[in-house]
């Protein structure tokens, strides 16, 4: 153990790409399944260990090869991205056993075990994202999670999954490029790729190159936006997860986009945000203005939506203009409710693709029209749906509600009434999307092609009700949740000039 | 040995939710399931009665279950005005349960068993939102009130149910979502904590049109009280059974609109904020014009129900009325009537459903001659009418006085003016419908001539002549009422 211990970092993320090399050479899913099984819950014991040390004794620095940085690799772990990584791992680990029956319904025998080995590379690409202090080494860690996600979506059972892994693939390719560009003029300017290095040379040098810094600056939020699905770079997003295998889609959506934010956090406050005055440019306006849009016609997209997958896609988009929306308001309680919405968001969104997933294992659909009195044969995942449901739109004693309510008084503390108006204005379109969802399962009859539905196996159950009692936890225990993003968020504008 | 008080408060709140889990397990057994909801009526009346001496007392019990974030918690304390609404709706959901069986039966009503199970959670959210003691607490119980009348009011499932079941989600939640939350939030940057606080917690954090505004924001925020125009939602709710318009839109779901506006006047605003200059001066005009609007309305409506509903709307004003004049004698008006119009119209309510039962007429057009086919009803009917006018010997009489007086006091002739005006379009259309029922003739029979009596089910009579007597009963009892209210100001 005291061997193991110092390598903590390394092996959050070796641990699944060895994994997924292995699994490469099984045959069998099932096989498949226990390995990924087992090694997806050794990640969330990693990351907590990792948190931990963070939380109690400060920033992490491990030097990948012995390498000093800034010319070796530096995995950096503090509060936000520790934060992430127990994020990302307790939400695949807690999930996990759900794939099982779920994927072997939804993608054909001979493939499932390529389906694990994806999601393990996927995995690791997203957990070395959120680790590494290495601008680059994001890049290809980037690449891996992007390339195996195409990979993912294109294993959908309906062929339109492939169009839509096509369009992701396209879209992704380029968010991949801008991000690359701007890594390569930060480069070309402070000659240094180690994160940190890169913000201590930056601030100096700012004057004379300021043009190419904010050229940088843009090319990186543009490459990670398309990433994070922002409004209105998230056209890849309603394909990709409506045709998806509703499991992935699960996972996709409770830490890819999360990741992807991470790191806009990270360029924005840490690189940029650490070597100069961030309130001169116009970013933070440009946010607040692109996730207000997201909010309303992502969602308003949403209510009109027949497709139940395509229409939480949306939804998704919508949410995610919740978490830029903190981070555009750059202030203590803003940006707190911003990361807050990661987990919270993560864990609701979980709980209603999940929930969607089960409806299709059950009814080979998820149209909302073939939905209809679903609530008395399948009453626990429709109860799943609807405390998940009623936490998106913020009730109170739902998760929803705290990370509203930090942004809500974010957006109060600089006296933008108006914006508090338009937060919570914005959930009454969830309010609609939700309920009618929930009209039509509940208040109807059931028709006689439902006769045989029923909820799902436990394995299936189990992580779904789980994600949904975690829903409602977070609305009354916010220690873990708010408590750290607060601390993670304090760090970050310290950090500010 | 009487339980501690803070056993008792849990239990008030517990006992319902407790309820609404067992009730489902005697789907199949009716009787089995009728008993467990009146016992859990009969635990929560004893729980909240064993909280009135010690609130007497001047002891405030509380208990705190979790701090959701730094400040802001999950947390309950007893207070008067709390206690009193407790008292009002957990007292008559016994009698309200009793007649739910027989109107819920001789109708022969589908989903008996979430209509049960609802209704409890109802209660329960209602005792939440009594003994809230903070504005989280009170918005948490405040929704999930909204969202476990839902199905209630949609539980006929027709398309008229649906329609009015959506009309009634959005308005209620889309009101608390957009103006009560960023009230709260507001209270909260303002003023760092959202307590409630004897003398209030806003004043002079606050420039006075800033707490005007918060004041409008509070007023439409809380749908529940119907300030018009945003009082749609409550006429078309009336599609429900008719046990929960008796008992959660004429007393627990109203009620906890305005007695939400009445604890947020004395707790987060204080009455001396609130009644300074140019702060609360508008709404007092507004809930003056309410209370004669809706009493207008009400003339033109020709469904009971619809009449009934209106005629809430314009009592929910009184209550409003009252907390925004903003003096002790003004609030204490404001308590007074919230007991004493539920005691009042929840009779109308149970008389309308007694009607329906036994004879099936909802207009009031058809009622003529119904008197002496159900002279006990329409007793009662006549008693709760008395009552809810505001004449002497009955209870109505003593919260009409003090806020008549407590408008004179503060000089707002318009609001005596609309207390009166509205006493006497009450008269109108509630004594109209008395006058039909016994001095017209039924129909297809000759003036004179001898009827049979048919009167709905002694499960209908007996809780309807309950209240009507308990109507008659409070006009003796203002001391007692006001011994409680007054132990409001006894701590500022």
């Amino acid at each position: 153990m005291r061997a193991v211990w110092p390598h903590l970092p390394a092996l959050q993320v070796v641990i699944p790409l060895l994994g997924a090399a292995v699994v490469a050479f099984m045959r069998r899913g099932a096989h498949a399944f226990a390995l990924a099984l087992t090694l997806t819950w050794a990640m969330p014991v990693i990351a907590i260990a990792l948190l931990w040390q963070t939380l109690t004794g400060g920033p992490i620095s491990y030097h990948l090869g012995g390498w000093e940085p800034p010319w070796g690799i530096e995995y950096r772990i503090d509060a936000l991205n520790g934060f992430v990584l127990v994020l990302v791992s307790a939400v695949s680990a807690v999930m996990m056993p759900y794939a099982h029956r779920s994927i072997a319904r939804e993608v054909e025998e001979r493939k499932q075990a390529w389906f694990y080995c994806m999601y393990l590379l996927c995995l690791c690409g997203l957990l070395g994202i959120t680790i590494t202090g290495d601008a680059f080494n994001a890049f290809v860690f980037l690449e891996i999670s992007s390339l195996s996600t195409y990979v993912l979506i294109a294993l959908g059972h309906d062929r339109r999954a492939l169009l839509a892994a096509f369009q992701y693939l396209i879209m992704g390719t380029i968010g991949a490029t801008f991000y690359v560009i701007g890594v390569g003029l930060l480069y070309l300017m402070t000659g240094s790729l180690n994160l940190a290095d890169m913000a201590a040379r930056l601030g100096p040098m700012w004057d004379e190159n300021a043009r190419t810094a904010i050229a940088a600056l843009a090319f990186i939020t543009v490459g990670v936006s398309l990433k994070l699905a922002l409004f209105p770079l998230h056209v890849w997003l309603p394909n990709a997860y409506a045709y998806a295998p509703s499991w992935a889609t699960a996972f996709l959506s409770a830490t890819a986009t999360k990741v992807a934010v991470y790191l806009l956090v990270r360029y924005v406050f840490s690189v940029f945000g650490a070597a100069l005055d961030i309130g001169a440019l116009p970013i933070t306006e440009i946010i607040i203005a692109l996730s207000l849009a997201a909010m309303f016609i992502a969602s308003f997209i949403a209510v009109f939506e027949t497709h139940l997958k395509r229409m939480l896609a949306y939804s998704s988009v919508g949410q995610i203009g919740y978490i830029t929306l903190g981070i555009g308001l750059a202030n203590q309680s803003g940006l707190t409710g911003g990361l807050v919405h990661l987990v919270n968001h993560a864990v609701m969104k979980a709980a209603l693709f999940l929930a969607a997933g089960a409806v299709f294992y059950r009814i080979g659909t998820v149209r909302l029209e073939q939905l209809a009195g679903l609530g008395r044969r399948m009453p626990l995942t429709v109860a799943a749906f609807a405390v998940a449901g009623f936490g998106l739109v913020g009730a109170p004693g739902t998760a929803g509600f705290i990370s509203k309510w930090y942004l809500a008084v974010g957006a109060l503390e600089p006296g933008w009434w108006w914006l508090v108006f338009l937060i919570v204005g914005s959930s009454l379109l969830a309010l609609v999307y939700v309920g009618r969802v929930l009209e039509v399962t509940c208040l109807r009859e059931p028709g006689p092609e439902l006769a045989k539905a029923s909820d799902p196996p436990l394995a299936m159950l189990a992580p779904l009700l789980l994600f949904a009692a975690a829903t409602v936890y977070f609305g009354f225990d916010t220690e873990w949740t708010a408590g750290i993003a607060g601390t993670a968020a304090k760090a970050l504008l310290a950090g500010l000039r | 040995m009487t339980p501690a008080p803070d056993i008792l408060l849990l239990s008030a709140i517990l006992v319902p939710f407790l309820g609404a889990l067992i009730i489902p397990l005697f789907h199949r057994r009716p009787n089995l399931r009728e008993a467990v909801t009146i016992i859990t009526a009969l635990a929560l009346g004893a729980s909240v009665l064993g909280l009135l001496a010690p609130t007497l007392a001047g002891l405030r019990p509380r208990v705190q279950i979790i701090e959701v974030l730094p400040g802001l918690a999950l947390a309950f304390e007893v207070e008067p005005l709390g206690m009193l609404f407790a008292l009002v709706a957990s007292l008559l959901w016994v009698v309200n349960s009793i007649y739910s069986i027989g109107y819920m039966r001789s109708n022969e009503e589908p989903r008996q068993t979430g209509y049960y199970v609802c209704f409890a959670i109802a209660l329960g959210s209602t005792m939440g939102v009594a003994f809230a003691k903070n504005l989280f607490t009170l918005f948490l119980f405040y929704e999930v009130l909204t969202i476990s009348t839902y199905p209630l009011v949609t539980h006929h499932r027709d398309a008229e149910a649906m329609r009015a079941g959506r009309l009634y989600l959005i308005m209620l939640l889309g009101a608390s979502l957009v103006l009560f939350l960023p009230a709260i939030v507001a209270t909260w940057v303002l003023a760092g904590t959202v307590d409630f606080v004897s003398g209030g917690v806003l004043g002079g954090k606050a420039s006075g049109p800033l707490i005007a505004l918060l004041l409008g924001l509070y007023l439409f925020g809380v749908g529940k009280a119907a300030v018009m125009p945003l009082h749609f939602w409550l006429p078309a709710a009336m599609v429900a059974p008719t046990p929960v318009s008796a008992l959660l839109h004429a007393v627990a779901v109203v009620k906890a609109g305005v007695f939400t506006i009445a604890k947020l006047a004395f707790y987060t605003f204080g009455l001396d904020t609130l009644s300074a200059p140019g702060v609360s001066g508008w709404a007092v005009y507004l809930a003056s014009a309410c209370i004669v609007a809706a009493s207008l309305i009400a003339l033109t409506r020709g469904n009971l129900k619809a009449r009934l509903a209106y005629s809430t709307v314009s009592q929910l004003a009184y209550v409003v009325l009252g907390a925004v004049i903003a003096s002790p004698l003004a609030l204490s008006g404001s308590g007074m009537h919230i007991v004493m119009h539920a005691f009042g119209k929840i009779t109308l309510f149970f008389c309308a459903g007694a009607i329906y039962v036994a004879h099936h007429k909802t207009e009031i057009a058809e009622l003529d001659g119904i008197g002496r086919l159900m002279p006990v009803t329409m007793l009662a009917f006549f008693v709760a009418s008395l009552s809810i006018i505001g004449l002497p010997p009955l209870g109505g009489t003593w919260s009409k006085w003090m806020l008549a007086l407590a408008a004179v006091d503060r000089g707002y002739m318009v609001a005596v003016a609309a207390l009166m005006l509205s006493s006497l379009l009450n008269v109108f259309y509630l004594l109209s419908i008395v006058a039909r029922a016994f001095f017209l003739p039924p129909a297809g029979a000759a003036a004179g001539a001898p009827v049979k009596i048919a009167e709905a089910p002694l499960a209908c009579l007996i809780p309807l002549s309950l209240t009507a007597l308990a109507s008659a009963a409070l006009f003796f009892i203002p001391d007692r009422i006001e011994a409680l209210l007054l132990r409001l100001f006894a701590g500022s």
